[in-house]
């Protein structure tokens, strides 16, 4: 069965991945030169559904529950899987609670106990909450590892290519909000992140700063470089990061740690995220095409389930119509 | 009776905001729930790409309700007033909620700024609801500068404190006696909403108290039978509280059996 995929996003090489591990002949193109020109590039890369439920739908929880051992088994080694820390500076420490009151699968620590995870924070946070069964990766490693797996198991790559004359079975399209114009519920969500370097603090796991308007996290990349997301603001445009969300960013990493005044700003950057009025991704069909669309905050904790259920639909449909035909031509 | 503001009758005294809901379809479903004839809408953090179709907009636009456009965010007369013009080209409307914020910290109005803004907002055509503190003095300069409904706080945007100055509202109310009153900013439960309601209050408008709840839709349906409560107290004429006890049974004229 030949399959093209759209798109070479986390979405798309989920979905190539799982169809090729099922034995699909899978093609993937890409607009880009290379892995990593959309929203997936720019990605927290939390594995934390957890933490997610507090701003989600439960069924971020369900469908997210197993993707860090996808992530663990698909590529081995690139994930970390050490929990997330949250924390809230003390005038938002009501906040706190209510994020503990929203979520589950956490437990209340006190300020030896988050000097005990995080050593650099000694002294600096009375209270937080640790989400021991969560876990995050690096998406440009976890993006770029993929590719390379995938090209391995024979999927062929077309970059800076958004058509092709070869004909298909069945298209699976993963075009993030490119596909706007197919899905007409689909809507963009700005985000903008920061890359920081600093060797004067380190962390060994993703810290959320409790804030009133949109999750803010600092995430280790290793190596002194560090995520700083990201900001959620209701629009389409891609256009370079506002100086105001700089500047929320930056505040928030400071908040973390006083160190980051001193870190070098080495990336900033701003993406369109797809989402459904749900803010969650679904599957449509439409012809011979199948979107996997509408990722929002959760592309790299979601896509394995996305991809896992488009392959069972496209797999077990082939089945099925080929168990239908051998019974007609019996 | 149904409140009115500028000329138009608003079908419910209750007043959403749009802002961090989980997702837009749960935003939906509050508004429905929460039987909000108006919602306000922030048009600075939301609006870099106008009105584009597809987005949060046309969202927000099949709600089927009244659309209150905000300068949420603004600090200065003039960031607040480009907003509001750039409102009214998006949303078609001459409604603005006005606010202009004097801290980034308290979010507390700077009301010099805010009658500043009021007045080349009305003499430019547009209704202006102000987002204002309980301040007697700065109430009279909005009226003056052609507002027709007063919006004071009861507590810091939010802050889900609730009424913290019961007396200053009364105070309010009793000075601006035939202004619509809209309590805006600081509400957290629906007994909030109804205290302000059975002081007398027109209205109320509330964003994060339904937005970050736990369940936002049933928390907008019980703000709204709140609402509807505080309302029909006022108007059925609360008692007044007394230090003593009184009997609620008279005693005199009981019959005596000997």
């Amino acid at each position: 069965m030949r399959i093209l995929v759209k798109g070479a996003g986390v979405a798309g090489l989920a979905a190539a991945h799982e169809l090729a591990v099922r034995g699909a002949d899978v093609t993937v193109i890409e607009k880009s030169a290379a892995v990593g020109g959309g929203a997936s590039w720019l990605a927290g890369g939390m594995l934390a559904p957890y933490c997610e439920r507090e701003s989600a739908e439960a069924d971020v929880i369900h469908l997210g529950r197993g993707s860090a051992r996808w992530w663990e088994e698909t590529l081995p080694g690139l994930v970390a899987f050490n929990g997330t820390l949250v924390v809230a500076p003390p005038r938002d420490a009501a906040e706190l609670r209510r994020f503990a009151a929203r979520t589950e699968g956490h437990a209340l620590l006190s300020a030896e106990e988050i000097e005990a995870l995080e050593r650099d924070f000694a002294g600096r946070f009375r209270s937080g909450l640790f989400f021991a069964s969560e876990a995050h990766l690096d998406p440009r490693k976890a993006l770029k590892r993929l590719h390379a797996k995938l090209e391995a198991l024979g999927v062929h790559f077309l970059f800076g290519c958004t058509e092709t004359l070869q004909t298909f079975d069945r298209i699976v399209d993963c075009t993030g909000f490119a596909a706007a114009e197919a899905l007409p519920e689909l809507r963009g969500v700005r985000g903008e992140m920061l890359y920081l370097e600093t060797r004067e603090v380190v962390l060994s796991r993703p810290v959320r700063l409790i804030h009133p308007r949109f999750p803010v996290y600092v995430v280790p990349r290793g190596g002194g470089r560090f995520m700083v997301g990201a900001t959620m603001v209701e629009s389409a445009d891609s256009g370079p990061v506002t100086a105001r969300s700089m500047m929320e960013l930056l505040n928030a990493a400071y908040t973390v740690h006083p160190a980051f005044g001193e870190a070098r700003i080495l990336e900033a950057a701003a993406g369109v995220r797809p989402a459904f009025p749900d803010n969650l991704p679904k599957i449509e069909t439409s012809g011979d095409t199948l979107f996997i669309n509408g990722f929002h905050r959760h592309g790299f904790l979601l896509a394995p389930a996305l991809a896992r259920q488009a392959a069972d639909l496209i797999i077990l449909n082939e089945a099925s119509n080929e168990a239908h035909r051998e019974r007609a031509s019996a | 009776m149904p409140l009115t503001v500028y000329g138009t009758e608003l079908s419910s005294r209750l007043l959403l905001g749009t802002a961090q809901y989980p997702s837009p379809a749960i935003l939906a479903e509050a508004v429905k729930a929460s039987g909000a004839g108006v919602v306000t809408v922030s048009l600075r953090r939301e609006g870099l790409d106008g009105g584009s179709g597809g987005g949060f907009w046309s969202l927000i636009r099949q709600l089927g309700v009244r659309v209150l456009p905000n300068t949420a965010g603004c600090h200065t007369v003039k960031e607040a007033v480009t907003t509001a013009r750039m409102a009214r080209e998006v949303f078609g409307t001459n409604w603005i909620k006005l606010e202009v914020i004097g801290h980034h910290d308290t979010l507390q109005p700077d009301v010099f700024g805010l009658v500043e803004a009021a007045r080349i907002l009305a003499d430019d055509g547009f209704a202006v609801f102000p987002y204002t503190t309980e301040d007697l003095v700065v109430g009279e300069r909005l009226i003056e500068a052609g507002c027709e409904v007063l919006m004071p706080w009861c507590a810091p945007i939010g802050s889900a404190k609730g009424p913290v100055n019961i007396d200053a509202l009364r105070a309010y109310r009793a000075h601006f006696a035939d202004t619509p009153l809209i309590v805006d900013a600081g509400l957290g439960r629906p007994s909030h909403a109804a205290a302000v309601m059975e002081l007398g209050f027109d209205g109320v408008l509330l964003n994060t108290a339904v937005a970050k709840a736990g369940d936002p839709v049933m928390m907008a349906a019980a703000f709204a039978q709140a609402v509807e409560a505080g309302c029909g107290a006022f108007e059925a004429g609360p008692l007044e509280p007394r230090d003593m006890a009184v009997p609620s049974t008279p005693i005199i004229g009981k019959a005596v059996f000997s």
